[in-house]
């Protein structure tokens, strides 16, 4: 009997010729990522690390984002608190505010390699199977136990495949692709599985593939990834990557699967998630119209050059909506440097874009881009639940960063095949 | 004894809202937020000893340890749910919060229904209908048995002798 990427990676890790689902095998991680939270999880065992100091220094990639620059005298003390960690320790892998979003720079920065086993003490953490990454969230009392001892227990998943076939037909994306299959799946479909992306997955980008991974958790999957091919490994060569340094791991032809699912990427259309849950997805035409008081491009989920470029070519020439604030908020500094080389930024700011500074920003309502009561966001962020931007008597609305673009210039919610 | 029933896919943020995740860590610190943006009652009126039950994918969203911390602090008896999501569930196990997959049990309760648990025999009886739920595996066990993961991997480190 064949296995699947996940048993794969977890045999592997074990040491085990081969794992079934329902096992529990103990993992050391490749890496373990942790953002401004890192305060808090060095809190919980400050004298063992006096004690016995990190189990590894290159374990921690740990980037400040969550609320960068710090928003306060609390938060910054926080952030304090992790450089000065990161110095007495020794941590290899450490990016202060302005680098990015966490998940984005673990990407961009080669932390997340084909095959690799990587934890992290945010949900989001499954965003590197784009890169054919085992990758999933844990909590923060969890990355403290990994910090001392380097290892941790897994439960082997069982495994939802889905298939896709065609190409998505632009301005339809990537992100109309997963909310539909969220949509379809639930919120709750694919807790404690793995999900794995085969077929015609060539067109997609890694920027694509990676919006897509970052959504499994709104399934609740523990892992979502793509197969190794030449799309990833030309993006990691482009990175600085060697072949050399990873080993993919592709499932079984004859590996078991839960559920089958396929998708025909040619018939998706553009669709929004509802407030306040990311699987009340509906097609685009139930809301069209809809007033909106914010504009949100970026996050971890659609914050990437190619999400940017999608958006400025909709927006060149064009001035948003009065009623309408456009929050621009790139991934990465590289995103940033990218965006600004060849003129995107331009665009989006000479459109009224407002330019924030990469990271989390508006994201989970701890600062910057909080909403007022009564007020509608439509975002290209991953989650809408009730209060995520800082107010619960506001809606948060999820669709692609062409949706998004389309909405803030004429200030409604808006088919992006209407004005592209 | 009072048993506090939500609905599916009770998310983070909705135990825990997020725009206090950077100004609260410790339990004292999350206990007057706990269930903010779903139950205003909630955080005042919680007793040592109730139950909260709910239907499936409790816990989904975030991963955000505040909320486990929170109710495990209040003395929650245990989240008797439909389903657990699996980054809160991992945190429960973590913090020895008590989680009992039951949604037969969740499915026959009725407002003002008594519920008891018997975690050792792994049932719970909810109106006079008996459930049982299936017991956690060892490796699990253990964590819960050495008081929650980090005196777990104190303990280990205390082995390898370094
Ligand atoms: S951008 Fe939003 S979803 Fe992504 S890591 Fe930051 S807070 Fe989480």
């Amino acid at each position: 009997m064949g296995m699947t990427f996940a048993q794969k990676v977890l045999a592997r890790a074990a040491g085990l010729d081969s794992v079934v689902p329902g096992q529990i095998v103990p993992v050391k991680p490749d890496h373990l990522l942790t953002h401004d939270n890192t305060a808090a999880i060095v809190g919980k065992i400050g004298g063992d690390l006096e004690k016995h100091g990190v189990v590894r220094k290159d374990l921690s990639v740990i980037v400040l984002d969550h609320v960068a620059p710090a928003a306060n005298e609390k938060t910054a003390t926080a952030h304090a608190q992790v450089r000065e960690f990161v110095a007495k320790y020794g941590i290899e892998n450490f990016y202060d505010v302005g680098v990015g979003v966490c998940h984005q720079v673990v990407v961009e920065k080669g932390h997340a390699l084909p095959g690799k086993i990587l934890v992290g003490s945010d949900s989001h953490t499954c965003s590197y199977g784009a890169v054919n990454a085992f990758s999933t969230g844990v909590d923060r009392t969890e990355a403290a136990a990994l910090m001392l001892v380097g290892e941790t227990w897994f439960k082997v998943p069982p495994t939802i495949k889905v298939t896709l076939t065609g190409e998505l037909k632009p301005p339809v994306s990537a992100k109309d692709l997963i909310l539909t299959i969220i949509g379809d799946i639930s919120a709750g479909g694919a807790t404690y599985q793995a999900v794995e992306f085969h077929g015609s997955v060539a067109p997609l980008t890694i920027d694509d593939r990676f919006t897509i991974a970052n959504m499994g958790i709104e399934m609740g999957a523990k892992i979502a990834v793509f197969p190794f091919d030449e799309v990833t490994e030309a993006y990691l060569t482009s990175i600085g990557v060697d072949r050399s340094a990873y080993e993919p791991v592709w499932a079984d032809p004859d590996a078991e699967y839960v559920r089958e699912l396929t998708y025909d990427m040619g018939a998706i259309e553009p669709v929004v998630a509802l407030p306040h849950k990311v699987d009340n997805v509906k097609p685009i035409g139930e809301v069209e119209g809809l007033e909106i008081n914010q504009a949100l491009l970026g996050t971890c989920t659609n914050g990437r050059i190619s999400d940017l470029r999608a958006a400025a070519a909709i927006l060149d020439g064009k001035t948003v909506a009065p009623s309408v604030r456009l929050l621009v908020l790139p991934a990465s500094r590289d995103v940033l440097e990218e965006a600004l080389s060849d003129g995107t930024i331009q665009k989006l700011v000479a459109a009224g874009g407002v330019l924030l500074p990469t990271g989390c920003g508006p994201c989970l309502g701890a600062h910057q881009g909080v909403l007022a009561p009564g007020e509608r966001c439509l975002s290209t962020a991953n989650r809408n639940f009730k209060g995520r931007m800082g107010c619960k008597d506001a809606e948060i609305y999820l669709g692609s960063p062409e949706t998004v673009a389309a909405s803030a210039l004429t200030g409604k919610v808006t088919d992006p095949r209407k004005v592209a | 004894m009072r048993v506090w029933k939500y609905g599916d896919d009770i998310n983070t943020d909705m135990l825990f809202p997020g725009k206090y995740t950077y100004t609260c860590s410790t339990a004292e610190e999350v206990k007057p937020h706990l269930l903010e943006d779903l139950d205003p009652e909630f955080a005042g009126n919680v007793q040592a000893g109730d139950i909260v039950m709910a239907g499936g994918n409790f816990g989904c969203g975030s991963s955000r340890e505040q909320p486990v911390l929170g109710l495990k602090a209040v003395g929650i008896a245990a989240v008797v749910a439909g389903s657990f999501a699996r980054i809160f569930y991992r945190a429960a196990i973590n913090q020895g919060l008590v989680l009992i997959e039951a949604p037969d049990a969740v499915a026959a309760f009725k407002d003002g229904d008594e519920v008891t648990l018997d975690l050792e025999a792994g049932t719970v009886t909810v109106g006079g209908s008996e459930f049982t739920f299936p017991p956690l595996p060892p490796e699990i066990l253990a964590i819960r048995d050495a008081g929650g993961l980090l005196n777990y991997a104190r303990a280990k480190l205390e082995s390898r002798g370094k």
